[in-house]
């Protein structure tokens, strides 16, 4: 097989074909896997979740991860935070001419090993190639179809006062660790990205209690705008506890160099939930034992007073607005 | 909170003597000074006032007009930091003429600038250079690798900035100042120290919560004392020498000059220019660019806030057509301008206060 991927690739000819059995269908096999124009799938009675979302994070190899992982752990963590088990998805890929062929295995791969470890099959996709310049290397859509669990119930308009307010992990990793792959302020620091599929920590959370209120993915924006939109949604204050913010003392660092809000930045594997307080203990300890969730907090609390507005205790024990980003966010970080 | 904090936070708290006014003189202390709430906790007697330490906030509007010259006559491609691009200046700003077609990139460093225009041989390219010591050294390593490289498409237009002569100028507008942590990192404290010989008083801050209330408590302290005083309360990273490499480098490429600061006018010797062995580098030079008054908004009342003259909310354009998403004022367009500090912080939260005590 050639070394780079060639627009022919992209014809719908021969090559198209060895594209997809030689990197596609060597990763992604399994028996609902499709070679006809659609997969057939079995329906089970309920409800599904859905959902899609785009990847073009540049770049697209960076530590802790790559843009295939993402593409998986994006969406199935997003039909996650609904209570639904992620159990298909589905690819298109739009791929740069010349991008080489190691790579898109790579990429590939690291999907495949995602998907398996969730559960997930994948079972459609797609491939196009763009000419060179008309795409940054790859990108890559996914679209996932979970099954609810019967009991899940949970929305960004459920939160109550007296509700306690948990992040799954320390937060800001992705968003500091593609800012420092860029390149652009010419930092070192030792940040890997937190991208990680979240669907065991989401059941155990589940299984812990029956009255989880609100499960939200902190990407884009990170987990200040989840909460100022949990805020809006609910019409609810909310009052964190600064010191309580779980955050690696390297990201802080870079934070401190570029004047940046740890709670700004972007997340891949990391969860705002919001649970009545008397539930905490046993969220804590179900997420405390997860793969991706050991340094899991309560970082606040929802209250009825100032709805719409989160404010912080600080570190001098004074109440701040958290204030919220004008402009521009960094472009391209998922 | 460390014991240092707890006990300069008593040492604010307690404070009943009278009325202190404090400037900070830098946007970072500004900024940071809102976000972990220091000013709910000063007693009544003791005013923060924000000085003029934002880089983009006390560049005149005709130093955007310079730029906006060089973009749209004269064919030249723009690197600037983010925020300038944003700064109005008396027709439009640079974002405003990026959409007619002008060549306006947002840069890092100027060393990426640099980069550019050795990579882009045919294109003229002119670095934006604004701010303090904090920033002068890296536009002095850009200009000085092109002079080295023969990169001779690459210019600087200067309106660097020297604090010195600024905190001079302000003598009347504060009884003490706290001093600007990484400038002071750059220059080291014999200035400030000769400064307090003149009756100018303040301290060296850092911009951890802690380093900024110990910065407030010694100056508190060392007002109620009554005696000149100077002193580095940031001496984690400000040592008496500073950057002995940075401050030579600034030396080789620089020379002073007179500045024109927004709010305050001309202030004699706070400002940097290329010196004569760099002047082909001077975009003003290079381009003849002739002498720009610039006419700003005539309601707007930055100059009055970057002397501590009037808080944001006195001024008749704030939060109304003034907001960071419009800004009208330098001082609100940049994320460490004292308007847009005020605005981010006080005026939603008013805002939010208000609201709540309809419902």
């Amino acid at each position: 097989m050639d070394n780079v991927v060639t627009l022919a690739h992209g014809a719908g000819g021969r090559q198209t074909s060895e594209l997809i059995d030689k990197v596609f269908g060597r990763y992604f096999a399994n028996p609902d896997l499709t070679a006809d124009d659609a997969a057939v799938l079995d329906v089970d009675k309920g409800r599904m979740a859905v959902s899609t979302d785009g990847f073009i994070v540049s770049p697209y190899e960076f530590p802790g991860g790559n843009i295939g992982k993402l593409s998986i752990c994006g969406t199935v963590n997003d039909i996650s935070c609904m209570g639904a088990r992620p159990k298909y998805l589905t690819c298109s890929f739009v791929i740069e001419e010349g991008f080489p062929m190691d790579k898109l295995e790579e990429i590939a791969a690291s999907m495949a090993a995602t998907a398996k470890e969730v559960g997930v099959e994948i079972v459609a996709g797609d491939t196009k190639v763009a000419g060179k310049g008309q795409v940054d290397g790859l990108f890559i859509t996914t679209t996932g179809i979970g099954e609810m669990l019967p009991e899940a119930n949970t929305s960004g308009a459920f939160a109550k006062p007296g509700d306690a307010i948990i992040v799954t992990r320390d937060i800001g990793r992705h968003g500091c660790t593609i800012l420092l792959a860029r390149n652009d302020f010419a930092i070192d620091a030792d940040v890997t990205s937190d991208c990680a599929p979240l669907w065991e920590a989401v059941e155990s959370m589940l299984d812990a209690s029956k009255d989880i209120h609100v499960i939200r993915d902190a990407t884009r924006g990170g987990v200040g705008t989840v909460l100022y939109e949990i805020a809006g949604q609910s019409n609810v204050g909310i009052r964190l506890d600064q010191e309580k913010i779980p955050v690696d003392p390297a990201v802080k660092g870079v934070c401190g160099m570029l004047g940046l809000e740890p709670l700004y930045l972007a997340c891949e594997g990391a969860l705002v939930v919001v649970v009545p307080k008397d539930d905490v203990p046993a969220v804590l300890d179900a997420l405390h034992r997860g793969k991706y969730t050991s340094n899991a907090a309560v970082i606040g609390e929802v209250v009825d007073d100032m709805p719409g507005s989160v404010m912080m205790r600080t570190e001098i024990g004074s109440e701040t607005l958290l204030s919220q980003p004008a402009g521009e966010l960094l472009p391209r970080i998922c | 909170m460390n014991e240092q904090a707890l006990k300069a936070k008593a040492i604010i708290e307690n404070y009943s003597g009278p009325e202190l006014r404090i400037m900070e003189v830098c946007g970072t202390h500004t900024h940071e000074i809102f976000r972990m709430g220091i000013r709910s906790i000063l007693p009544e007697n003791v005013n923060l006032i924000s000085g003029p330490g934002c880089p983009v906030c006390v560049t005149p509007v005709g130093f955007i007009d310079e730029a906006l010259m060089l973009a749209l006559e004269k064919n030249v491609t723009i690197c600037t930091f983010g925020d300038l691009v944003r700064v109005p200046g008396s027709e439009t700003s640079l974002a405003g003429a990026r959409s007619q077609g002008a060549r306006v990139q947002v840069v890092y460093s100027p060393l990426d600038a640099y980069e550019l225009a050795r990579d882009n041989p045919d294109e003229q390219v002119c670095f934006l250079a604004v701010g303090f010591e904090t920033t002068t050294p890296a536009a002095c390593i850009a200009v000085d690798k092109a002079r080295e490289n023969g990169v001779d498409n690459f210019t600087l237009l200067t309106a660097n900035k020297t604090m010195v002569n600024a905190y001079r100028a302000l003598k009347g507008s504060a009884d003490a100042f706290l001093y600007p942590g990484h400038v002071n990192a750059i220059t080291g404290t014999s200035a400030c120290e000769k400064l307090a010989e003149e009756g100018i008083y303040g301290v060296v801050a850092g911009f951890t919560a802690s380093e900024l209330l110990t910065a407030i408590a010694v100056t508190i302290t060392r007002l109620t004392e009554g005696k000149p005083f100077f002193e580095n309360c940031y001496p984690r990273v400000v040592t008496r020498e500073g950057s002995v490499k940075g401050m030579r480098l600034m030396e080789k490429v620089m020379e002073p000059c007179d500045a024109e600061w927004r709010g305050l006018g001309v202030i004699p010797d706070s400002g940097l220019r290329l010196n004569d062995e760099y002047r082909n580098f001077d975009a003003r030079f290079r381009f003849d660019i002739p002498e720009i008054r610039g006419k700003g908004n005539p309601a707007c009342r930055c100059g009055d806030v970057l002397q501590g003259k009037c808080r944001p909310s006195d001024c008749p354009l704030f939060g109304k057509v003034c907001t960071p998403q419009h800004a009208v004022g330098s001082c609100m367009v940049s994320n460490e301008g004292t308007c847009s500090a005020y605005y981010q912080y006080d005026f939603i939260l008013q805002q939010a206060r208000q609201q709540a005590a309809q419902k």
